[in-house]
């Protein structure tokens, strides 16, 4: 058993460890935390398949974006927790049950026992670089050549979910008072006083 | 020794953990968010896979590309939640059943 392999079971295991624990724990937050570690075994088990980009996308745009946005949302969000908990035993048996099927189907297609994965020549090419290859500078290769109008899109996709967002959350309340700093800079002198012409007071 | 199986087999695992708790966690919105982000991370991981095995970095670029829309489906999934949530005082699937306007 190499270096390798032991880490290989290391970051997997804390990945199902921490997977079991996104779906079972009590409190969305614990949930939340759980998938954080998650994400980041699953950047290092992406790193010993040579996706160094893509890992550390995981890491900055998944755990640093996405993940303290589903945080915001449940700190927002005023949750009975024991409510959210209630029908959790009852339905225990059938996740289990789905879990197992599936689960048992797929390694039946994928395990090592299968023909199809472990025949196939075309899959035994995996090959080691370097420490001089670049995977980022592959990427980008590809990504700005060949998938470039897919590019353009998944920008306009991101472009369209911040506009949705935004305009689903935005609300003006009907009550709140603020400044109108134009009608205040248009009022003239002879909106606010007035001159009147009145007989001198004098103190007795 | 680690093969293309290994990795096949966690990710199999995460895919099978998440639809548990989509089974499991009925009541709470934000948790079945949680789980659909669990299943795109599996499918990312048998994409990184095939595309190391296969030595073709096409699955690498669809895998950016699968970040990207799940990105922004989290942050359309999480703001209808918000207003939602405004609305109707509540993120549990069963009282979710009818659009009151």
């Amino acid at each position: 058993m190499t270096i390798t392999d032991f880490l290989f079971f290391v970051f997997a295991g804390m990945v199902i460890m921490s997977a079991l624990g996104v779906v079972t724990s009590k409190n969305p937050v614990h949930s939340i935390m759980f998938l954080v570690l998650t994400f980041f075994c699953s950047a290092a088990i992406w790193l010993m398949l040579e996706a160094e980009f893509l890992a550390i996308i995981l890491v900055l745009v998944y755990v640093g974006a996405v993940m303290v946005l589903f945080l915001f949302v449940v700190m927002m969000l005023d949750i009975n927790i024991v409510k959210m908990r209630q029908g959790f035993v009852s339905y225990l048996p059938v996740g289990i049950a789905f879990a197992v099927v599936i689960l048992a189907i797929m390694v039946w297609v994928v395990g090592p026992a299968s023909p199809d994965v472990s025949n196939t020549a075309a899959l035994h090419q995996a090959v080691t670089h370097g420490a001089d290859y670049s995977n980022t500078k592959m990427l980008g290769k590809i990504i700005y050549t060949d998938y470039v109008l897919a590019f353009e899109i998944a920008a306009v996709i991101l472009l369209v979910a911040i506009i949705a967002a935004i305009s689903l959350t935005l609300r003006r309340r009907p009550g709140t008072k603020h400044q109108i700093p134009g009608e205040q800079i248009k009022v003239k002198r002879d909106d606010r006083l007035k001159i009147i012409s009145m007989e001198a007071e004098v103190k007795k | 020794m680690i093969t293309l199986s290994s990795y096949l087999i966690l990710s199999a695992i995460l895919f099978a953990i998440s639809v548990a708790g989509i089974f499991l966690n009925r009541k709470n919105v934000v948790v079945l968010l949680m789980c659909i982000e669990l299943m795109l991370l599996a499918a990312n991981t048998n994409f990184i896979a095939f595309s190391h095995y296969l030595n073709d970095s096409a699955g690498q670029v669809f895998v950016f590309f699968i970040l990207t829309v799940a990105a922004a489906e989290a942050a359309i999934g999480l703001a209808i939640l918000v207003v939602l949530f405004r609305n109707r005082r509540t993120i549990d699937v069963d009282e979710l059943n009818e659009l009151k306007g």
